[in-house]
């Protein structure tokens, strides 16, 4: 249940907190879009929690004047699912980047996906280490130099979206911080969605990989005639790396577990500890 | 004649050894005696060889027994692995069939359980029930108590119908009426008639998931480890009727990190491990007690180092306890001793959470989690509940109405509208009122970075200086107000012990062993390790000539602590092969100690 503020402007969910962000990180874009996604679903600042973990774009809850929980690096998703399970009632969304969400927590996404409790995860995705300066991340292309790759990286590129979808996440959508009104209307859907909403965002790094120039080029919207139902066309959308697409790929509803387990105390009762130790007298 | 013995029996896992062991502690409990279990698992899935030890008493037992006075072989192998453990002059029961013992020093009655249960009875899966009644032939127990609980358990089990039952009483009456005809009694236990009492009889998991209920717990996430399970899969039973909910988590990381979650969301949130698990949860650890979000976590040790011996005891982690997680992180340290410990002290772990924002650790032991106790019901009591000062902003915005309260921002500008609240305001006690999430609380974010009194990250040396002292005075303000130790013994005792966890009991059998065999001896056992109840320990420690540490791991922990903190010389006492101590064995070391012959290792 979310409690409607009136009339909030995105200026609302800024925070006094100034960001640490390098100038024209891909980031400030994806934050203009968060605060907007909110304003725009009047979300009571006090009833929703941004959670992430660590990285350049983990800083992100600190930027934010709402609730927010910057946890440890990787572990964004069992946080928040917790905190969801524990309080259905919050809007709960974990923030965070290609590093906390592919590798150190690649195996969280595994079993948020399994349990389709209802938050929403944004993957500021820039392909490279920031925050410790320069290495290579499991989304970095194959062969790509960076600190860690002096040879050239030797392993596949991770694919978010191939993936997502092969876990039949129940919202998979792709967003670009240089167009944060597409960006933040995915936000909207993606928060209202009933499940596991998997949003990834790419988010160019100026410092240690530019990809500005190649994203302009190679993004491009889904096409107006893809059905969000399909899941193997957006299959199809998602093992595309040529051109690289933007908005809904797809959707599905199913029961989500903070539901379900909510469900079970519906005929809850305090705890009778003299009731209760019957069954060992 | 003494009306109290010791049984054990040894088998093969599947064979009935453990449900009738079960089965004979729940029946003597119920029919009012003292009951004190100690059984090993096997390492296999299926099969394999274990047994189960009960302790029967018409007088409270503290203990497991030095030694089985009746050992029931349902085999060979169980013969000889467990032939040593019997008591001079004890009693060996056996199946001729299976084999025949060499002659020894104790007296055998040979029973053909195999025979009965398939000819008589017809049913092989009868035999664990002809070795109940013949139990019950030989030392008195009437036969009435077991037939109760096997009654109660198989009209509850979904293999149940008519023939099972009367097949299983019938085993049960054939074989007493066996002994009765064929055994002339040469031994002296007997247990016979005791007075009824109001108990009840579960093992430290058990009461631990009552605990927790009773403690308010409304979240719990875990993943699957020996000997911690039982918690799991306990909490995921019970959870929903109490209005709680449940995550079987990925790891122990995720399961830590949704109890923060949870936590952060101002729920009581516990998770339960063992030594694995608890070395992958170290990093959330620090988070907790950084980002000052209370955690109750479980450790039910098993013996390491690694996967180790995951089916049996150690009192191995309390140096991980101690100072798992990088840099300085305080943490407070429960150690149960019993299963009432258990229950009672899981809520005072969520009351020390709550109230001084930090992760619990809560430290049993495998054979505290297995152990099963005949506890008198008055030790279950409703809890108390002691939550969180949760901070309201329409008292605290204005610099704070209650002039009284030692948790009250001490430095000017704390809460003050530019800076919006101050999540970690510095006070006298160090604990800040804490926002939780919903309609009209104040917002802030809860970070593992250091930060200022408002939570934003802040490297300053003056800040982190400041926020260190701030996180670890609650400590000191919690060691005021915590329950103290009580001694044991003598007031001129010339020897202490000083003990922690699940040996308690043990220890407290010692002593008054000791104490009858004219030593002058005291122990103080301890069950919060962190913050150390610091005056107590030193006016223990300066009231005896010595002290001996009697501990179940190999580097004796507690002793190294104590040894750090005080400068105590003790005599320490290890053990270390995944089996509890027996009372006879820190009465020996007392001796030892007492005649100046110990060869107990005494540094520091």
């Amino acid at each position: 249940m979310v409690q409607a503020v009136i009339n909030p402007t995105p200026k609302d969910y800024k925070s006094e907190v100034k960001p640490t962000w390098c100038p024209g990180c891909g980031d400030f874009g994806v934050l203009n879009a968060a605060f907007r996604g909110l304003a725009g679903l009047k979300l009571a600042p006090d009833q929703t929690v941004i959670v992430s973990g660590i990285g350049c774009s983990s800083r992100f809850p600190h930027f934010m004047k709402t609730f927010g929980f910057h946890s440890v690096h990787g572990r964004a998703l069992p946080v928040a699912q917790g905190l969801k399970m524990a309080r259905p009632d919050l809007t709960v969304v974990a923030v965070g980047g290609d590093g906390d969400f592919f590798s150190i927590g690649a195996g969280h996404l595994v079993h948020a996906a399994l349990r389709n409790i209802d938050i929403t995860v944004i993957v500021m995705d820039n392909e490279i280490y920031g925050l410790t300066k320069g290495q290579t991340s499991p989304t970095s292309p194959t062969g790509h130099i960076t600190k860690s790759t002096p040879y050239g990286l030797m392993a596949s590129q991770f694919n978010p979206m191939a993936t997502a979808l092969s876990l039949n996440v129940s919202f998979v959508a792709r967003g670009y911080s240089a167009k944060p009104k597409e960006l933040a209307a995915l936000i909207e859907q993606g928060v209202q969605h009933k499940g596991f909403s998997f949003i990834h965002v790419l988010s160019p790094c100026p410092t240690f990989y530019k990809t500005f120039d190649a994203w302009d080029a190679a993004t491009t919207p889904i096409p107006a005639e893809h059905d969000t139902a399909d899941r193997s066309k957006a299959m199809l959308l998602a093992m595309e790396t040529e051109q690289l697409f933007l908005g809904l790929f797809y959707r599905t509803e199913r029961p989500t577990m903070d539901q379900a387990a909510h469900q079970l105390t519906q005929q809850a009762k305090p705890f009778d500890v003299e009731q209760y130790m019957k069954r060992y007298a | 004649m003494v009306n109290e013995v010791t049984i054990r029996i040894g088998g093969e896992s599947g064979e009935g050894t453990i449900s009738g062991g079960d089965i004979l502690a729940l029946a003597s409990a119920r029919w009012g005696y003292h009951v004190y279990t100690f059984r090993t698992f096997p390492a296999e899935i299926l099969g394999g060889p274990c047994m189960f030890q009960v302790r029967i008493s018409d007088h409270p037992v503290k203990s497991m027994g030095d030694h089985a006075d009746v050992l029931i072989c349902l085999n060979k192998e169980a013969f000889d692995r467990n032939v040593s453990e019997l008591r001079h002059g004890g009693v060996l029961i056996y199946d001729p069939s299976n084999f025949t013992p060499e002659i020894g020093d104790y007296i055998t009655y040979a029973v053909p359980f195999n025979t009965i249960a398939r000819k008589e009875i017809q049913l092989f899966q009868t035999k664990n029930m002809v070795m109940l009644g013949a139990i019950c032939g030989l030392f008195d127990l009437p036969l009435e108590a077991i037939v109760q609980v096997v009654q109660s358990k198989l009209s509850k089990s979904r293999k149940a119908n008519a023939t099972l039952m009367e097949k299983n009483l019938l085993a049960l009456e054939v074989a007493k009426n066996y002994v009765t005809e064929h055994l002339s009694k040469r031994d002296s236990y007997q247990l016979g008639l005791v007075e009824r009492a109001d108990r009840v009889v579960l093992n430290g998991n058990q009461a631990v998931v009552a605990g927790a209920l009773a403690a308010q717990c409304g979240f719990f996430a875990g993943y699957p480890i020996t000997p911690a399970s039982d918690i799991m899969e306990g909490m995921a039973k019970e959870l929903p009727l109490v209005g709680g909910t449940f995550l079987q988590a990925e790891d122990e990381m995720a399961a830590l990190a949704a109890v923060l979650g949870a936590s952060y969301g101002g729920v009581r949130a516990m998770t339960a491990t063992s030594g694995p698990g608890f070395s992958l949860m170290t990093e959330l650890i620090g988070l907790s007690s950084m980002a000052e979000l209370p955690a109750v976590i479980i450790d039910a040790q098993r013996a390491g180092p690694s996967t180790g011996m995951p089916t049996k005891m150690e009192q191995s982690d309390l140096s991980f306890a101690l100072h798992a997680g990088h840099g300085d992180t305080p943490r407070m340290i429960v150690a149960p001793a019993s299963v009432s410990d258990c229950y009672n002290l899981i809520t005072l772990a969520f009351n020390m959470a709550d109230q001084y924002q930090m992760p619990v650790l809560f430290l049993t032991d495998q054979s505290l989690t297995a152990r099963v106790e005949s506890v008198d019901r008055s030790a279950f009591k409703p809890a108390e509940i002691q939550k969180r000062e949760q901070y309201q902003p329409q008292t605290h915005a204005e610099n704070g109405s209650n002039g009284t309260s030692n948790h009250e921002p001490v430095l000017a500008n704390a809460g003050s509208a530019s800076h919006g609240y101050s999540r970690y305001a510095y006070t006298e006690s160090g604990v800040s009122p804490i926002s939780t999430p919903g309609a009209g609380a104040a917002v802030y974010t809860a970070t593992g970075l250091e930060h200022d009194e408002f939570g934003h990250p802040n490297y300053e040396p003056e800040d982190h200086t400041a926020m260190m002292h701030k996180r670890f005075s609650k400590l000191e303000a919690a060691a005021h107000v915590l329950p103290i130790p009580e001694r044991y013994g003598d007031k001129d005792a010339t020897i202490g012990i000083i003990g922690w966890g699940s040996t308690e009991g043990t220890i407290q059998e010692a002593v008054d062993r000791a104490r009858a065999n004219g030593h002058r001896i005291a122990s103080l056992h301890l069950k919060i390790l962190s913050p150390l109840p610091d005056q107590s320990i030193r006016d223990f420690i300066g009231s005896v000539q010595k002290v001996i540490v009697p501990e179940c791991n190999y580097s004796g922990q507690l002793a190294n602590l104590l040894g750090a903190k005080y400068g105590l010389q003790a005599i320490r006492v290890n053990k270390f092969g995944g089996i509890p101590f027996t009372a006879g064995e820190i009465l020996r070391a007392i001796e030892e100690v007492n005649h100046g012959t110990s060869s107990h290792q005494s540094h520091t």
